[in-house]
């Protein structure tokens, strides 16, 4: 079975070039394109040329575009065969290490640096910051995300915005107004609320998602019509951590087109998968990662996002440190994979359930003191990169 | 299946729900706001008040009260009932006269609106002419007189508003009547007043504006005398043997006339100016009333010297050599004498005044003419109300010594029963004794009976005694001097002058079993008191807490605290202040509750929280919860102050502006109304250049205010551990946070010795990070951990300590259900996320069963600031019901509002009135009385057509049909209907009259 791999075949176009690193150490063999086979064939062969064979390994490859993208199974192990020219380059980690704190600080770091920084990371923030952690595309976190364009009438948009604890703010401004509506005696005069205003480099303005002159139609699939301004702000402000608003944008011409797969600006990830946790983005599977490999993956598991977040109140038990407070009927699995930041308090609240409980300690405490600016600061990368 | 099930479950629950929950606005307790207008019927003993904001309410015998709102926002002017019917008219600023009646339905007696009415002139004649100025209802119930601007006087026939304009008496006529001398070709101005003969029904007194006083025969159509008076009307009094008519001048004086004679011109037998020399003000209303021996009695109203007391309200009252010049506290409305005898013929025994804050009834049969305490409409505003506290169930031990220390203070009152005795109170007695506190501007606080419809007045405390404060107690009482003139006596209690704002009083808490109250302040003081029957003379041992703890940066820019009297006060029998806490920074106290039986008191502001132990009198804890961020409570209430005195000068501005607009109102001008709505407009057009906007922005710990500490609680719960249960404090604050505290009481033997320790437990800060409004524990069985002394007393089921205790934490966003002793989330109910509403008040409150007297529920009543009720499940936090209650806009009402534990509830519609509402379908205090028709008349008798009478019922006066009766404008009811109305009211008041004769037996 491995035979057929090891045979060098150069001189055939239909031979993938493959250079494998695992710690400092590197193994080049070749493939046959057009016969990849499985791959747990893949992965066995891995462990073999490493001569690592009881190691548990996590396979990523740098794509076309420099993206780390990860190998875990035949569907992404032959697309990655099929896009490398000439040269597939791969990344193994050790399992055990390859999860919040070890991946991509160890042996990615350099890698990342030179690779995946045009995409990943502007030079500055690096030079700045200690290195960002870069997990699993399901690790990587929405600021923003458009939702349900398959129920939603084309001229309405239903954007969500994930706070998360940062620092950075909404930023915007509702108004009272009115809007016009067609009634069956014609065109009529309503109240309505529109968005009066965006903060500068708020959260609403970075999504571009939002604009001045909105209606706001729905809050947290809540209507707001017939509701006073002030009920609606504070259905916002209640709902800040998850926010999700069915506007009618002022602007009708940057719609999202629901016929076609790609065809407006924001087109191309409009599509939802279900009503009921439908955010754009791609499932794991390996073909929608490639076909359009600018993006950066999300792979937002709905009940992440469902599971509420305001469960997480903090409890300090005397003497004792600070804990999130788990959902009593609820396994802690289902809490959000995500670093929260506690500032009143001053301490960090790993709510990232059974990831991060074997190496919290040592890693959250290095983490906190760089303090709320530098993650603020790391927000506002991903937010400009996610933006559509 | 399964669906099926469940569904018969809801509309289970659904059933059981309606037997628990009923929502009712059932009675407004305290005195109108801005009364406007009042009337009596002396056949009812019915008393009515009408408000300018168009409501009229009719009080009889305590206990018996009825209240209507016109459809029109418009002030009520006059209100006359029409003699021995229970009808009665009401004349409104927008010049339409309305007809009410007591109808009895079901036993019980509804005021309702049956017909409605506006004059019309001949056609194109000025609206003066039908501009109502002076009502008379004739003796016969049948006539309604209506002079008017014009000066003619309109005959109408009642209650079906039929115009017999035959009978019409013009200027025209009454102007050739009267010799060409007086006065020439001068217009006799607007008919001032209209008065029946009291001797002779058929003769009616017609005063003109100018001073003319004209006695109209009805049967002759034609006039019989006249009054040539010089000076202009104020009003006119017939009195009562039919020979002689007083008439009150705008130059201050009154006149008797002479109409015995034949003569057709009367002569003067007598002028005066009462307070003379110098420019009086009018005398606006004047009455004489004789008595079987001696002098009668003049009353009138007004008259002062110009200069020196032309800004004093006063009734002056003389009888035989008794001259009285009664001081009032406010404008006077309109006031009537109320007579003894069956016929309201004999002696004059109470004269009642409606004054624009308080009605005072002031005996006139005892010595010095007390004043009669009211057992309603009592001036809830005195001193400006800061805040209420409810007590529901108070032990008779406590009532009683309450009570006796009331009675105490009362001394000056008179003996005599309340004389307005009209109507049957049918209301069963309350199942229990209620109390309801209310802390006021002055730093009184007043104990209220709440139990029944009659909120009655049972005690005041008063707790400036313990401070210095800039004023002299004794500076403003008893002022009268000797032989002064006029002859003043101040009567009245309203006084919305506060000595010291510092001295308000803000919070309260009343331990029922105890007797122990504790109340805190403006100034950031928390005194400790306990009922003693006995008056006692004691210092009181102030103990200041450092609520600050070394926070750097800290600049208070608020009041300084209130100074404490170092020697011992004496206080008199009832509550006595025996401790003293007073905060630093003494910013306003926003949290305060008592535990009886641990004796200790917690307190909170906008800087932290204490714990105070009044047994050992130290402070037990003190903790900061100041964000040292947090500019705004750093520096305290300076920028308010600030804007107090704008806002002062823009309410000012805005008073002056709405005189302007009143005053152009009255000249009635359409070009005016024009102007208005162009100005409307154009600030309509401005708002939508400069809209209101608001931010969306999540809370953050550096938001201001988020230290101030919104509630606090004690609880005997298992804190730490699942096994032993200890004291605990609880307190929650603005940002959202919770703190717990376990605490270690000495064993009562060492109660007075050891110290009582505070150890932090548990920090609870939620997510959602908004205001913590209210903290509960919950027992095993999931109901809330009973009162203080609740089990000792055998008053409550002593709480479940083997299963789960359970944390509620109420914040404005949410209800939300934790485990203890470990914390953690079980269940939570979310309120502003769904429906913008957010939570103002929240109560605990027990639901009984209206059908099974064993079933109940406990529940929690919640506030919204959108004004709307809500009552929520224990432990289950779900929803209930939902009412809409006070409009959004009512901030000061929403504030206000008050629970009991049994679902009730009282919030302030005006600064003097609290609506009782109730939320419960068992406990329901609502007035239930009947008002019989008074027996006589041969008229009303003759009116009453029995055929088919008794099947014809009225339609309650609904909106539809209003405004239909509205659309025609003229008259609302044919005679025929109205008629048989009279019929319907004769059937039911005939077996009420044969009950009344055999008690009379």
């Amino acid at each position: 079975m491995n035979k057929n791999h090891r045979v060098p075949s150069n001189r055939t176009l239909s031979a993938v070039e493959v250079k494998s690193k695992f710690g400092a150490e590197f193994r080049r063999f070749s493939l046959d394109r057009s016969k990849p086979g499985r791959f747990d064939e893949f992965y066995g062969l891995l462990q073999h040329v490493h001569r690592i064979p009881n190691v548990d390994l996590l396979v990523g490859y740098a794509d076309v575009h420099g993206d780390l993208l990860p190998i875990n199974n035949d569907d992404n192990y032959h697309k990655a065969i099929s896009v490398a020219s000439p040269l597939l380059r791969l990344f193994l980690q050790r399992k055990e290490e390859a999860d919040y704190s070890a991946f991509g600080t160890d042996s990615l770091t350099r890698p990342k640096k030179t690779v995946l920084a045009a995409v990943l990371l502007r030079p500055d923030a690096n030079r700045k910051k200690p290195p960002v952690i870069i997990s699993l595309p399901r690790d990587f976190r929405p600021v923003s995300s458009i939702i349900d364009v398959d129920i939603l009438p084309e001229t309405h948009r239903r954007v969500r915005l994930y706070k998360h604890g940062q620092e950075k703010p909404l930023g915007f401004y509702i108004r009272d107004g009115s809007s016009v509506r067609v009634t069956p005696q014609g065109l009529e005069k309503v109240p309505g609320i529109f968005i009066s205003r965006m903060v500068p480099g708020g959260l609403a303005e970075s999504t571009g998602l939002l604009a001045v002159n909105d209606e706001v139609l729905e809050v947290n699939g809540i209507e707001v019509q017939g509701k006073s301004l002030d009920q609606v702000t504070d259905m916002m402000i209640a709902n800040s951590h998850n926010l999700i608003v069915t506007v009618k944008p002022a602007n009708q011409r940057n719609n999202i087109v629901r016929s076609g797969g790609g065809g407006a600006a924001s087109g191309s990830s409009g599509r939802s998968s279900d009503s009921g946790a439908s955010f754009y983005g791609y499932s794991s599977s390996g073909t929608a990662v490639a076909t359009t490999p600018a993006h950066i993956i999300q792979n937002y598991h709905p009940e992440e996002v469902e599971s509420d977040e305001d469960d997480e109140d903090l409890v300090i038990e005397a003497g004792g440190e600070a804990v999130p407070i788990p959902r009593a009927a609820s396994a802690s699995c289902s809490m959000p994979a995500l670093p929260r930041y506690e500032p009143h308090l001053n301490l960090r609240t790993a709510a990232n359930g059974a990831l991060a409980a074997s190496n919290s300690a040592s890693s959250l405490s290095a983490l906190s003191p760089t303090g709320r600016g530098l993650e603020g600061r790391s927000q506002e990368e991903d937010g400009t990169v996610i933006t559509l | 299946m399964k669906r099926f099930r469940r569904h018969g479950q809801e509309s289970h629950r659904d059933r059981i729900k309606q037997e628990l929950y009923q929502f009712n606005k059932t009675v407004e307790h305290g005195f109108p706001h801005q009364p406007s207008a009042l009337g009596f019927s002396p056949s009812l003993q019915l008393l009515a008040i009408g408000t300018r904001s168009g409501a009229i309410k009719l009080y009889g015998a305590p206990g018996v009260e009825f209240m209507g709102l016109h459809d029109e926002n418009a002030a009520v002017t006059q209100i006359h009932f029409l003699p021995h019917l229970v009808e009665l008219v009401t004349l409104l600023d927008d010049n339409s006269l309305h007809m009410w009646t007591l109808k009895a339905h079901k036993g019980v007696s509804e005021l309702l609106e049956i017909g409605r009415f506006t004059l019309t002139g001949p056609p194109g004649a000025p609206p003066s002419v039908t501009r109502v100025t002076a009502v008379l209802a004739h003796s016969s119930g049948e006539l309604l007189l209506l002079g008017t601007e014009g000066g003619h006087v309109f005959v109408v026939e009642v209650p079906g508003f039929r115009e017999l304009e035959e009978r019409n008496i013009s200027l025209e006529i009454v102007t050739h009547s009267i010799p060409e001398e007086y006065g020439g070709r001068r217009s006799l101005e607007h008919v001032e007043s209209l008065q029946e003969n009291p001797a002779n029904p058929q003769q009616v007194l017609i005063g003109y504006g100018r001073g003319l006083m004209v006695i109209w025969d009805l049967d002759c159509q034609s006039a019989v005398k006249h009054i040539l008076a010089t000076q202009p009307l104020e009003s006119v009094w017939w009195t009562e043997d039919g020979l002689r008519v007083l008439s009150s001048h705008s130059d201050g004086s009154y006149c008797r006339w002479s109409v015995a004679g034949l003569d057709t011109q009367s002569e003067q037998e007598k002028s005066e100016v009462p307070y003379g020399h110098f420019p009086c003000k009018a005398i606006s209303k004047v009455i004489q009333l004789p008595t079987k021996q001696g002098p009668p009695f003049l009353l009138f109203s007004g008259g002062m010297p110009r200069a020196s007391y032309g800004d004093r309200h006063c009734i002056t009252v003389i009888h035989s050599k008794t001259h009285v010049a009664l001081d009032f506290t406010s404008r006077i409305i309109d006031f009537f004498v109320i007579r003894d005898g069956p016929d309201q013929a004999g002696e004059p025994s109470a004269l009642v005044v409606l004054v624009e804050e308080e009605l005072v009834v002031i005996d006139l049969q005892t010595e010095g003419w007390p004043v009669i305490q009211t057992p309603y409409l009592v001036p809830l505003h005195c001193s400006a109300i800061t805040c209420s506290h409810h007590v529901s169930a108070i032990p008779l031990k406590l009532w009683e010594r309450v009570l006796s220390a009331g009675a105490l203070q009362n001394t000056h009152y008179s003996k005599k029963p309340w004389p307005i005795t009209g109507g049957l109170n049918l209301s069963p007695d309350p199942p229990q004794r209620d109390l309801l506190l209310t802390g006021h501007e002055d730093g009184t606080v007043r104990f209220w009976d709440a139990s029944g419809v009659c909120l009655y007045p049972m005690y005041k405390l008063s707790t400036a005694g313990v401070f210095h404060t800039d004023a002299d107690p004794n500076d403003n009482m008893n002022q009268c001097t000797e032989g002064e003139w006029p002859p003043f006596r101040k009567v009245g209690c309203f006084d919305p002058y506060s000595d010291d704002p510092r001295l308000g009083i803000q919070k309260i808490h009343l331990c029922k079993y105890s007797g122990y109250l504790t109340v805190a302040g403006t100034a950031g003081q928390i005194l400790v008191l306990e009922l003693n029957d006995e008056s006692a003379e004691q210092a009181v041992e102030a103990t200041v807490a450092d609520l600050l703890q070394g926070q750097e940066g800290f600049r208070w820019k608020g009041h300084t605290r209130l100074e404490v009297r170092e020697e011992p006060v004496l206080f008199p029998p009832g509550f006595q202040p025996f401790a003293l806490v007073q905060c630093q920074p003494p910013a306003v106290v926003t949290a305060l509750t008592l535990h009886s039986e641990w004796k200790l008191v917690a307190f909170g502001t906008s800087h932290g929280f204490g714990l105070y132990d009044y047994q050992q009198k130290n402070n037990v804890l003190v903790r900061c919860t100041l964000n040292p961020s947090d500019q705004l409570a750093m520096e305290g209430p300076l920028s308010r102050v600030k804007s107090i005195k704008k806002s002062l000068r823009q309410s000012f501005r805005r008073i002056r502006r709405s005189r302007v607009s009143l005053r152009k109102h009255h000249v009635n001008n359409a070009a005016k109304l024009q102007d208005a709505n162009a100005r409307l407009e154009a600030e309509l057009a401005e708002m939508e250049l400069a809209p209101v906007q608001r931010k969306i922005e999540a809370r953050s710990s550096d938001d201001s205010f988020t230290g101030l500490v919104r509630t606090l609680y004690f609880a005997d719960t298992f804190l730490s551990d699942s096994s032993h249960n200890t004291p605990s404090l609880w307190a929650g604050t603005n940002g959202g946070s919770v703190f717990a505290y376990q605490l270690r009481l000495p064993s009562v033997e060492r109660r007075a010795e050891d110290l009582v320790t505070a150890h932090p437990a548990k920090e609870i800060q939620l997510m959602h990070r908004a205001p913590v409004v209210a903290i509960l524990v919950m027992d095993g069985h999931g109901s809330p951990l009973p009162e203080p002394l609740e089990v000792a007393h055998d008053l409550a089921r002593s709480p479940d300590m083997q299963g789960s205790h359970h944390l509620l934490v109420i914040s404005e966003e949410q209800f939300k259900v934790f485990t203890l002793p470990k914390v953690s989330a079980k269940m939570k109910l979310k309120l502003t996320a769904i429906d913008g509403s957010r939570v103002r008040r929240v109560g605990v409150a027990w639901f009984g069963s209206s059908c099974s007297e064993d079933y109940g529920e406990s529940g929690l009543t919640v506030l919204t600031n959108q004004g709307d009720l809500h009552v929520v499940s224990l432990p289950g936090v779900k929803m209930q019901v939902h009412h809409p209650c006070i409009r959004r806009e009512d901030v000061s009402g929403i504030a206000s509002c008050v629970f009991t534990k049994h679902g009730q509830g009282f919030y302030l519609i005006s600064p003097s009135e609290f609506e009782r509402f109730s939320l419960s379908a068992r406990c329901v205090v609502e007035p239930r009385s009947l008002v019989e028709v008074p027996h006589q008349t041969p008229t009303s008798l003759s009116r009453a057509q029995p055929d088919g009478a008794s099947e014809y019922r009225y339609e309650q006066p609904e909106r539809a049909s209003k405004n239909h009766l509205c659309n025609n404008m003229k008259t609302a009811l044919t005679g025929g209907k109205a008629l048989s109305n009279g019929g319907d009211f004769h059937i039911c008041s005939v077996s009420i009259v044969k009950e009344e004769c055999n008690d009379g037996e």
